[in-house]
């Protein structure tokens, strides 16, 4: 007996937007069962996990300040990921943008005026672009794998940042621990809801998402990306240029990841410190793929992305649940999306042997 | 079809019993009059057997001495980045009186916290930015490394230790001039080299550092990361190390000589009995040998007679005051005269550190 995949002619699009809100259901299944297995109760802990994050001001503002990151670096790299880009180094991207823009931040930080925050946005977008642009020179003039350069160049970007807050940028006053001054108020984001930690680059965040949209769905460039992923071949007959999209969609990806480092320094940490990011760029990968690579979806997956995340938190807070079992049940949520993704793409029969003639 | 109900059905169930449990453990009222909340913030997981761990036994044996008169509550693996406020908050707005927060990187958050919640006491571990509802607590780490620098020197044949660093905090480098001090004055041609690995806990790239080290001729380890992996290296090369924080023992029989051994125990008991009596209120300590902080485990079978006698000797010499591990003189590793002969480095000049005697090779 034996089993084949087969793809599925013409999957119905209804499918293709009830799947994952099924997964989420089977996911819940499953974590019930793991939760009770480990000796929780099963509706408390689940609870904990996806609903009572959400039933305060606090909680909201929490998640959608650990979404915005997500879906902006999301955002910038599905559009590379959509011309078959693949930018996996986003995390050192934003550390390039978060250095950038906070040393912007300790060179003016006796200065009270109104842009000061513009220009270490700026200077952020410009450190993630540098960062990308690496791998962006090498893919286009020696053909070099950006998978690899990017990545390898993430780790450059975090001994940078050591080395930095250890040396040059150490706060004179902070008796020697690696962390530089904190910013001057100036640059700080402005908070949106009192009492919360929630700052206006959730509105930035949102408004980048928006573009992107618009840009991808809308415009020629957004076009020329497609057609470069999906029909090369077609693309190069066409006229487009694939190193342009190249060097296009790694300055895009690479400037987004470079506002959010930005927007952590001058958001909820304040200073610059050893490690600014639990992950984000490596985290925005699976966001971007969660959602389909869509603007939209993206939005929604770093939605819930960073709900279990900060479930997972309140689980442990609220019922003791260890920190693995939460681990283990964002990896079967993962798992279970994916999973289901491609049944509905694919369909597994059973390969009966031919049955001999009588 | 059948099974679409069940499952539906389960799920409403589930909620309702989620929801129902939660009033109690959300309420707030019911924490006025019940126990004191206790929360913890770790660093580490609790299982890496060195620094969290240790804190966690302090947690688990408050549970046990106060009994019902507390409840707590820990959260484990917290990233020192921007995720630490917000379970720091977690913490605060669950219901708990007094959090302890257990990793120099904590401090800013915790300090932000403890503005917006000025009812609530905020402990830190290892920082220096106190409030009159934030108390910072340490230990004085480097009294053991001087006890364990002066087996080291009279256990070195090569004369060279090997030190996995992790931040070159003043913490981190007070630590790597006390043992190198202490071991330089039983071998005075007697080198530390140190690997950086800019973390508290990764065992894989502590494990690589010990390697380096190893393969650099140093015979005994010593490390200021949390997991027991320069240990099990050291235990595989025939090699000697010091166990961190924590009695690591199980880990390496032969190679662990001793270990400093962190005991926050009766630190965090008497501060949530203070906290239950109303008499708590800020400090900065940092307690020793003498006050029982900072232990040292059982020797291991390396440690020779002559080592053993030598560092009990130094062990008792601290705990009396008779001596100092930063008594002058004391040159750094670039010549210069930092100490005079008959000074002592002030707390003050520990606390902000960022020289490293001479021998040290950093």
């Amino acid at each position: 007996m034996a089993f084949r995949i087969e793809p599925r002619r013409a999957p119905p699009a209804s499918l293709f937007y009830l799947t994952p809100v099924l997964a989420v259901a089977v996911t819940v299944v499953l974590g019930a069962l793991l939760f009770a297995a480990l000796g929780y109760a099963p509706g408390a802990t689940l609870y904990h996990f996806f609903v009572s994050p959400l039933t305060t001001v606090n909680g909201l503002a929490e998640l959608v300040l650990k979404a915005t990151p997500l879906a902006m670096i999301g955002v910038g790299l599905a559009a590379g990921f959509r011309a078959n880009v693949w930018n996996i180094g986003a995390e050192g991207q934003l550390t390039l943008g978060a250095i950038a823009g906070g040393m912007t931040a300790l060179e003016l930080i006796d200065v009270d005026a109104p842009w000061v925050l513009p220009l270490m946005a700026l200077a952020g977008v410009a450190g993630g672009m540098a960062w990308a642009a690496i791998p962006a020179f090498l893919k286009v003039r020696f053909d070099v794998s950006e998978i690899l350069t990017s990545l390898m160049l993430t780790y450059v970007a975090g001994l940078l940042l050591a080395l930095l807050v250890h040396g040059p940028l150490k706060d004179p006053t902070g008796y020697g621990f690696p962390q530089s001054a904190m910013f001057a108020p100036s640059a700080n984001l402005p908070m949106l809801v009192n009492g919360t930690r929630l700052n206006a680059g959730a509105l930035v965040g949102l408004a980048v998402v928006l573009g992107a949209w618009l840009v991808l769905a809308r415009t020629i460039v957004g076009f020329q990306i497609r057609v470069v992923g999906e029909a090369p071949a077609a693309a190069r007959y066409a006229g487009f240029s694939a190193p342009r999209i190249v060097w296009l969609t790694l300055l895009a990806g690479g400037g987004l990841a470079g506002l959010a480092g930005v927007f952590e320094v001058a958001g909820p940490i304040g200073q610059l410190v050893p490690s600014i990011s639990p992950g984000y760029g490596f985290t925005a990968i699976i966001v971007a793929f969660l959602g389909r690579l869509h603007p939209v979806g993206i939005l929604l997956a770093a939605l819930l992305m960073a709900l279990s995340y900060i479930g997972g938190e309140n689980a442990q807070v609220a019922v003791n649940l260890p920190r693995a079992a939460t681990g283990v049940f964002q990896g079967l949520l993962l798992f279970v999306l994916l999973a289901s993704d491609f049944l509905v793409r694919y369909r597994i029969r059973l390969a009966r042997p031919a049955r001999a003639a009588p | 079809m059948a099974n679409i109900i069940t499952r539906r059905g389960f799920l409403a169930g589930t909620a309702g019993i989620g929801a129902g449990l939660s009033l109690g453990v959300n309420g707030a009222l019911a924490q006025a009059q019940g126990p004191l909340g206790v929360g913890f913030i770790y660093v580490g997981p609790v299982g890496d057997h060195g620094w969290s761990f240790t804190h966690d036994v302090g947690r688990k044996h408050l549970e046990q001495t106060l009994g019902a008169k507390v409840k707590t509550t820990f959260v484990e693996n917290v990233a020192e980045g921007p995720d630490a406020e917000r379970v720091i908050r977690q913490l605060a707005t669950s219901g708990n009186g007094l959090i302890f927060t257990t990793s120099f990187g904590f401090m800013n958050p915790t300090e932000r916290v403890a503005r917006q919640f000025p009812n609530l006491k905020f402990e830190h571990a290892t920082g220096y930015k106190s409030a009159p509802n934030l108390a910072t607590y340490n230990a004085r780490f480097y009294e053991g490394r001087a006890v364990i620098g002066t087996i080291a020197g009279h256990v070195s044949k090569s004369g060279i230790a090997g030190y996995v660093g992790s931040v070159p905090i003043p913490e981190v480098v007070m630590g790597i001039n006390a043992f190198t001090l202490a071991a330089r004055k039983v071998n005075p041609n007697f080198t530390t080299r140190v690997v950086w690995v800019n973390s508290w806990y990764d065992p894989g790239k502590e494990a690589d550092a010990a390697k380096a080290l190893l393969d650099q001729r140093a015979d005994v380890l010593s490390q200021h990361t949390d997991s027991p992996a320069p240990l099990q290296q050291a235990e595989a090369r025939g090699a000697f190390g010091f166990g961190q924080a924590n009695d690591m023992k199980a880990f390496a029989p032969k190679a662990q000589l001793t270990a400093i051994v962190d005991d926050w125990a009766d630190y965090y008991v008497s501060r949530a009995q203070a906290a239950l009596d109303g008499s708590w209120k800020t400090h900065s300590v940092w307690y020793g040998m003498k006050e029982g902080m900072v232990k040292i485990a059982p020797y291991g079978p390396g440690v020779t007679d002559a080592a053993r006698a030598a560092a009990e000797q130094v062990k008792a010499d601290i705990i009396s005051g008779k001596s100092h591990p930063f008594m002058g003189p004391i040159k750094d590793n670039k010549g210069v005269e930092r100490v005079p002969a008959g000074k002592t480095l002030t707390d003050e000049e520990l606390n902000k550190m960022d020289w490293y005697v001479e021998g040290v090779q950093a």
